[in-house]
């Protein structure tokens, strides 16, 4: 005997991206029972009853016959309740109590409450961007979720409020009202550099480090302001294109920590030094994005460094020099964006006085742990080491020294100059220079080209901490707009230089 | 010539001072009880040692030095590389036997040839504490450095701090020597985290000691170990020191050979200028520089610390350098030197660079006098 069977396509979200999925569901007589079949987790498997609660709650019938639903393709894994909306669909469609307009493909996502509501769910954007991907015309979505599936261009947004309308928009009815712009509550008080009083050599470093993509190393006693610095950093970068808020929007959405709308700051992220390498890169099961990730295209700031677990850390380093991270579960890997800037702040000992006179009372023991704790290939990755102290009583009372805008500008100037230099290199900033580009594409005058030679000639420098002081000398000069690095550029950049192992203190 | 032709001719210790030296050794722990007189107790012949210190264990020690191979002593000395040798040979340093109780056995990493060499050139001991300030770390290693580079032997005891500080200076000068008396056995680095500084002595100077191979520090070694420094050097320069510091007795053991005793000065009121302070007030020599210690090894004006090759200051380079002589803080001293950030921190690299300044934990710098 013959089963009716009807599809609908919705949308898997694997790590942060959106896989195509449709939904089968065949139904035909026999005893009644209902199965869902296609590697489905807890949460798929418990949708069978919220679906049977919403159907009937919303005034439809649930039909008392043998119902298989496939969630295809079988071999990708689905995790969560966002299947719900598009089960339920298909089960109407299938005993006949709607049709699905034929003229336009749609596609649903959401999860149900037992009374038919739609139910806010993460990950809206995600499934926008694969609608308009798969060439769908219209995509239902929580009505809560709309205006950031809006966000995609070219795919018409269904927010529904329940089933019922679900169902009236899957089968091509008008569309509800977009929802109204939320009565946006006052801009939160922002940070800016203006805030900042004194601490002229780290707002010079922090205006290197926006302006080339270097990561830097904040290194000063408790209480001086690294952490306050720090999230100023996100106010001088150059705003977010189009395409990077979406992105950044997208995993924010899919983390479910995004409420509504686009980003269009960078993200700033400060995890706890308690967090594991899976919290970190991204992990978990099934996969979540890391703070990594959730920094993508912002700021990873990691304060007290050495207290960070030492495996968590080493997980960093290839977010840092790949711009991802690729997390393999079983037969799949997934790939998660992680182009931050990273920026870290540490004590200079353990009990931070260290260099105060007669102020540290680390033992020898103590110091070299917490060397060691440090040293290591992460350092490596760090261009920029400014020492942070207390600044004087009169500059507490002075004026700011700089504000967010004056700085974000001279910061954007400086790009400028970088993308027009480093044009068909595939690098977009001095921080990406390889040891091939800091040869290619940097060029010294002689002063600077002798400073650096005595400096790696003393020892100062390694091979690598050469190339470092390379790059942020080359990022000061484009500040100040230089074509050639000279010599004071470079000297300014070996004193903002990172120290990694086998460099000796000058003239030692 | 090889290291095996070498070896056929190289001193070899002589069986008593072989059997003396693992007596002591094997009394460590022993002697580690009796510290407070320890001195006294190494002025005693063999018998009597064990009779003052062996206790209970008499009857054992005494079997085990009738089982001592002086072939023994030797073969481990050659694995761990170490040259030795005693008082009864003519290579012995003569200056040691000025000492109540001279080491039997000197154990040598870096060579007989080049021990002798370092006595033959004239010593001075540089000593202090473990804990000094930027501006003792910078005199010691400006001292090392200026006295070695007249061609002068710097003695010290390789400890964290004034003693590390001293030695790293003498090996940076061209040709310096220099001159490790270790605690303990002289192939344990000691203190473990000055490894690196070890092999750099034990290359191109010499480290020395009294004890065999292997032999683990305990604290009456120091003691030994400080009389082994003073009697070595013409000259013993206190640094900075403490009140109970183990430099004053290194002091101490250098008036009491007749040797000469000087003093770097510091603030009156900071606690390591004390001990040097009170050297001086006792009519310790006034040490301001390497001129003042070849002075007084040489007389007056015969010898000259090599010329400072370091580029001369501009104005403002010397406005920041004594701007950072204040506080090493860099930010103060920026704006006290009146510079700019961007021109101060370009010029403090440039200091760097040319050897005026050092660039020290949490980012201070201290001045390289």
């Amino acid at each position: 005997m013959a089963g009716v069977l009807a599809r609908i396509a919705t949308f898997a979200i694997d790590g942060v991206d959106p896989r195509p999925v449709s939904v089968e569901v065949d139904i035909r007589s026999g005893l009644p029972a209902f199965t869902i079949v296609g590697l489905g987790d807890a949460a798929v498997r418990e949708s069978r009853e919220r679906i049977r609660a919403a159907i009937l709650n919303s005034g439809y019938e649930f039909p008392q016959k043998r119902i298989t639903a496939n969630l295809a393709p079988a071999s990708l894994r689905k995790a969560g309740p966002g299947f719900d909306v598009a089960l339920a669909l298909a089960v109407l469609a299938a005993s006949r109590q709607f049709e699905p307009d034929p003229s336009a493909p749609v596609a649903v996502y959401g999860e149900l409450s037992l009374g038919g509501e739609l139910r806010d769910s993460p990950g809206v954007l995600a499934v926008a961007e694969g609608a308009r991907r798969a060439g769908i015309a219209r995509l239902i979505v929580p009505r809560a979720r709309a205006r950031e599936a809006s966000l995609v261009d070219r795919v018409e947004v269904a927010g529904v409020r329940g089933l019922r309308e679900a169902v009236a928009a899957a089968a091509g009815a008008e569309l509800p009202p977009p929802p109204p712009a939320p009565s946006r509550p006052p801009p939160a008080a922002t940070v800016d550099l203006a805030d900042v009083r004194g601490h002229q050599i780290p707002l010079l470093a922090l205006q290197i480090a926006a302006a080339g993509g270097h990561n830097l190393l904040l290194e000063g006693p408790p209480g001086t302001g690294k952490t306050m610095l720090a999230r100023r950093l996100p106010s001088i970068l150059p705003p977010l294109t189009r395409a990077q808020a979406l992105e950044v929007t997208r995993i924010h959405s899919v983390a479910g920590l995004h409420a509504d709308g686009l980003i269009e700051t960078r993200p700033f992220r400060a995890p706890h030094h308690s967090i594991s390498s899976a919290g970190l890169v991204g992990g978990g099961s099934p996969p979540r994005p890391g703070e990594a990730s959730l920094a993508h295209f912002g700021v990873l700031f990691l304060d007290e460094l050495s207290e960070f677990n030492r495996l968590a850390l080493e997980a960093l380093r290839q977010p840092l020099e790949d711009g991802r991270v690729t997390i393999v579960r079983g037969q799949r890997a997934l790939v998660f964006p992680t182009r931050f800037m990273l920026v870290a702040a540490t004590n200079p000992c353990p009990c931070g006085f260290a260099g105060v006179e007669d102020r540290c009372t680390c033992a020898d023991a103590d110091l070299r742990r917490h060397q060691r704790r440090l040293s290591g290939p992460l350092l490596d990755r760090i261009d920029l080491l400014v020492n942070v102290g207390r600044p004087v009583e009169a500059e507490l009372r002075g004026p700011p020294l700089t504000d967010s805008r004056h700085a974000r500008e001279r910061v954007a100037d400086a790009r400028e100059r970088q993308l027009v230099r480093l044009e068909e290199t595939g690098a977009t900033c001095n921080a990406d220079l390889d040891a091939r580009l800091v040869q290619t594409r940097v060029a010294l005058d002689d002063g600077a080209r002798d400073a650096l030679g005595r400096a790696y000639t003393g020892g100062a420098l390694s091979a690598r901490g050469r190339h470092r002081v390379v790059r942020v000398a080359r990022t000061i000069a484009d500040l100040e707009g230089r074509e050639r690095v000279t010599e004071v550029d470079l000297l300014l950049a070996l004193s903002l230089r990172q120290r990694s192992a086998g460099e000796e203190a000058l003239a030692a | 010539m090889s290291r095996r032709a070498r070896g056929v001719d190289r001193p070899q210790a002589c069986s008593r001072c072989l059997a003396r030296t693992w007596l002591i050794a094997r009394l460590a722990g022993h002697l580690e009880v009796e510290r407070e007189r320890v001195l006294s107790l190494l002025a005693l012949d063999d018998d009597q040692l064990v009779l003052a210190v062996a206790g209970g264990k008499r009857n054992e020690i005494e079997r085990q030095r009738r089982e001592f191979s002086t072939a023994a002593a030797q073969a481990t000395a050659i694995r761990a590389g170490v040259e030795l040798v005693c008082g009864c040979s003519s290579t012995y340093p003569a200056a040691l036997r000025d000492l109540a109780a001279p080491p039997a056995v000197l154990h040598v990493l870096g060579g007989i040839d080049r021990l002798r060499a370092c006595v033959e050139a004239g010593a001075a001991a540089i000593v202090g504490t473990r804990t000094p300030s930027r501006y003792g770390g910078e005199m010691a290693s400006a001292l090392g450095r200026g006295v070695a580079g007249a061609g002068v032997t710097v003695v010290s005891g390789m400890a964290h701090g004034i003693d590390a500080a001293a030695h790293a200076g003498a090996l940076g000068a061209q040709g310096g020597r220099t001159v490790a008396v270790l605690p303990g056995g002289v192939d344990r680095p000691y203190p473990q985290t000055l490894a690196r500084l070890h092999a750099r002595i034990a290359g191109a100077g010499v480290v020395l000691g009294e004890l065999p191979p292997g032999t683990s520090v305990r604290r009456w070694m120091f003691q030994a170990r400080n009389r082994v420094i003073a009697a070595l050097s013409e000259l013993t320069i206190v640094v900075e020191a403490r009140q109970s510091s183990g430099a004053l007795m290194t002091a101490r053991h250098a008036a009491e050979l007749g040797r000469t005793l000087g003093a770097v000065p510091g603030q009156v009121t900071s606690a390591p200028a004390a001990g040097p302070h009170e050297l001086i007030a006792g009519g310790a020599a006034l040490i301001r520089g390497a001129g003042d210690v070849l002075d007084l090894l040489f007389g007056a004006g015969v010898r000259e610390p090599p010329d400072d090759r370091r580029p001369a200051l501009t104005d403002a380079q010397a406005a920041l350098l004594s701007a950072l002589e204040q506080s090493g803080e860099v930010a103060g001293a920026l704006t006290r030197s009146g510079l700019g950030v961007d021109r101060g921190l370009a010029e403090l690299a440039a200091l760097e660079l040319s050897g005026w300044l050092r660039r020290g934990p949490g980012g201070r710098y201290s001045v390289i006098p």
